[in-house]
């Protein structure tokens, strides 16, 4: 964010409590001591209102990047985000562009229970109009930030709480990674998994412990839901003839749904030797105890017994 | 902060100086005047023959006439300049025309037409010409409000010198975006002006039945900014507060909340029955009309005449003519681009 502030004036920060104490997970850090209260600007406690500033902002020529404290605090906010920043570029018919960003810290692992605890990026990717990206690695994070600001259109980005400490190599200065680009993170023969976010870390840890059974995964990183890169599942089911999908959210209507449809309807479907598997947050709100709450979504073990599972499978 | 009312405000003002005169008449010259005048028929023009086209079927869908409120439309845009932002609301006719909208571009869009201002896409309820400042009118009660207050927070930022109006209904005034953008707005001192045109009603919900306030304007003491009290039907005050608002806006002192006391004619959407209300109510508030009493102001302070009246309704009909002629030859958009806009890229 310090390099989109420093290369563009048009970029500046709002949100709760991102000022002088940094952000609810210190995303903001000291920025503001560094770029001034006018460029990191914290707003009362008014998710609606403070949306519907940056939707403003953004059509007269601005580039807000908004921070919600937790992503489930979007709920608040639904109407600027769903009937307006989405849909202000069509309903005028292209004459004005929304070029907001708006960042929704999520997921589950903190004891946080319920309330702010959601992974909710389906209900967004569910709207035309948005772009809806969920990076996995602190590379992605950056890469994929800054071409969301360099976006014109309104960039959902959903980061997990956990994946906040997480390190990794990360280029000096200006990059980006595009949106709406699966990467492959791991290459296998046997099966595919498609993760989102955390997952993908999930995703390849059991995939290290399958090698040793003889089984090879391929780990796709989603890293984008809309637009979605189903020709990179595609090209992978083609190769590897089976498909899970696993992700954070709610596994009903979720986005191994689509995964899972998309494919269903592809020429992939031809090549599949197994149904496809979705792996998804339970039918449940996110429980308190540190025991449920991993029993909530979905562990390395239940991947790798689904896994097990269906490359075993006798055809 | 108390309540103002400009009315008494500039009754009080014609008297010391010792004419009858309404100030902003001679603030304005009197081509501004009849330039006002014209966009209020234009208006009302547009919203009867919008009516009447969607009785002879050229039109489908919903639309929200604003017969009854010009003054309120006009009024307010008439002291922005053309670098100022408004963002409007589902009954927007009048905001669109108020702000230079061509009526053209206008009939097309509500005919669904390629040449319309949003291509087809947008219909009644979204006509805007964003290249003369309107970000866009709404289809959701309160939406725009906030909206405008970022677009002010960018003029600010910006240090454009531009002065945003909200224009919003009573209805409006319970949607907790109202209170969120007024208390940003007032908070960072921004160049918005909030205008509320109170018609009465909330579709059938009187502002009695839904507001626990007398006026919408004394929402303002919860913010801390002016709330002003208009006689919506009367051009002069509305637009003798819309100037004062737009000022102390465009010199760094914050918002001011202007509510416009007026009447809407016709019934909310084409579903309406007119259940909720008298005949006796709306005959009263036709007698009330704001175009009569504009006009008839003019006269009275020699600002135009007769002649010069039938000139503008004559002018102002050919102009409609010809943009329900334009509209109707205007091509439907090509239905393989009905995913078209959604991305700008």
């Amino acid at each position: 964010m310090a390099i989109a502030m420093e290369e563009d004036d048009r970029v500046f920060l709002m949100g709760e409590d991102i000022g002088v104490y940094g952000g609810a997970f210190q995303v903001t850090g000291d920025l503001v001591h560094r770029f001034g209260e006018d460029r990191v600007m914290d707003t009362p406690i008014s998710e609606l209102g403070g949306a519907g500033v940056a939707v403003g902002a953004a059509l007269a020529g601005m580039r807000p990047i908004f921070e919600f404290q937790f992503s489930d605090f979007m709920t608040l906010a639904m109407e600027q985000i769903v009937n307006q920043a989405a849909k202000i570029h069509y309903m005028l018919g292209g004459a004005v562009s929304v070029p907001l960003v708006m960042r929704f810290p999520a997921g589950s692992g903190t004891g946080a229970a319920a309330q702010h605890s959601q992974s909710l990026e389906a209900w967004l990717a569910h709207v035309p109009g948005l772009k809806v990206i969920q990076p996995s690695t602190p590379y992605d994070a950056k890469g994929m930030l800054l071409a969301a600001v360099a976006d014109p259109d309104p960039v959902m980005i959903f980061e997990h709480k956990l994946l906040y400490k997480m390190k990794g190599p990360v280029p000096e200065g200006h990059y980006t990674v595009p949106i709406g680009k699966a990467e492959t993170r791991r290459v296998g023969r046997d099966v595919t998994i498609v993760a989102t976010s955390i997952m993908v870390h999930k995703a390849l840890a059991a995939a290290e412990q399958l090698a040793a059974e003889d089984i090879e995964a391929e780990v796709v990183d989603l890293r984008s839901l809309r637009p979605i890169d189903t020709q990179a599942i595609i090209d992978s089911v083609k190769h590897t003839s089976r498909l899970v999908c696993v992700y954070e959210g709610v596994k009903t209507l979720g986005i191994g749904a689509e995964i899972s449809a998309s494919i269903a309807e592809s020429e992939a479907f031809d090549y599949l030797d197994a149904p496809i598997v979705r792996l998804g947050g339970a039918d449940c709100p996110l429980p308190y105890n540190p025991e449920l709450e991993k029993a909530a979504v979905p562990q390395v073990p239940d991947i790798i017994e689904a896994v097990r599972a269906l490359v075993r499978r006798k055809v | 902060m108390g309540i103002m009312v400009a009315g008494a405000a500039a009754d009080a003002e014609t008297l010391s100086t010792g004419t009858n005169m309404p100030a902003i008449y001679q603030r304005l010259s009197a081509a501004d005047l009849r330039e006002a005048l014209r966009k209020m028929l234009l208006t009302r023009r547009f919203e009867e023959s919008a009516e009447e086209s969607y009785m002879r079927g050229l039109i489908h869908g919903t639309m929200h006439l604003s017969i009854g409120q010009e003054a309120t439309a006009i009024g307010v845009c008439v002291a922005l300049r053309e670098s100022d932002f408004i963002t409007s609301t589902h009954r927007g006719h009048g905001h669109c025309i108020g702000r230079g909208a061509d009526v053209k571009r206008m009939f097309a869009e509500f005919f669904g037409k390629e040449d319309g201002y949003c291509h087809g896409r947008g219909g009644s309820m979204h006509i805007a010409d964003v290249s003369k400042g309107n970000l866009g009118a709404n289809g959701i009660v309160g939406g725009g409000i906030p909206i405008a207050v970022g677009a002010a927070l960018a003029a600010k930022k910006r240090k454009s010198g531009a002065v945003v109006v909200a224009f919003f209904g009573d209805g409006a005034n319970n949607e907790g975006a109202f209170h969120e953008a007024l208390n940003i707005g007032a908070l960072w001192k921004l160049p918005v002006v909030f205008v509320c045109e109170n018609n009465g009603y909330g579709m059938s919900t009187s502002v009695r039945r839904s507001t626990a306030v007398p006026n919408v304007a004394d929402r303002a003491v919860a913010y801390g900014i002016p709330g002003v009290i208009v006689d919506g039907n009367r051009f002069a005050d509305v637009a003798e507060a819309a100037f004062a608002a737009v000022e102390r806006a465009r010199r760094g002192e914050g918002p001011t909340l202007i509510e416009s006391k007026t009447y809407r004619i016709r019934g909310h959407s084409r579903s309406d029955r007119n259940r909720y209300r008298t005949k006796e109510e709306i005959e009263s508030w036709i007698a009330r009309d704001p175009i009569k009493l504009f006009t008839a102001d003019l006269k009275k302070f020699g600002l135009t005449t007769e002649a010069e009246i039938a000139g503008i309704r004559q002018s102002v009909e050919e102009e409609i003519t010809a943009a329900i002629e334009f509209a109707k030859a205007s091509p439907s958009p090509d239905p393989a681009q009905v995913t078209r806009y959604v991305y700008s890229n």
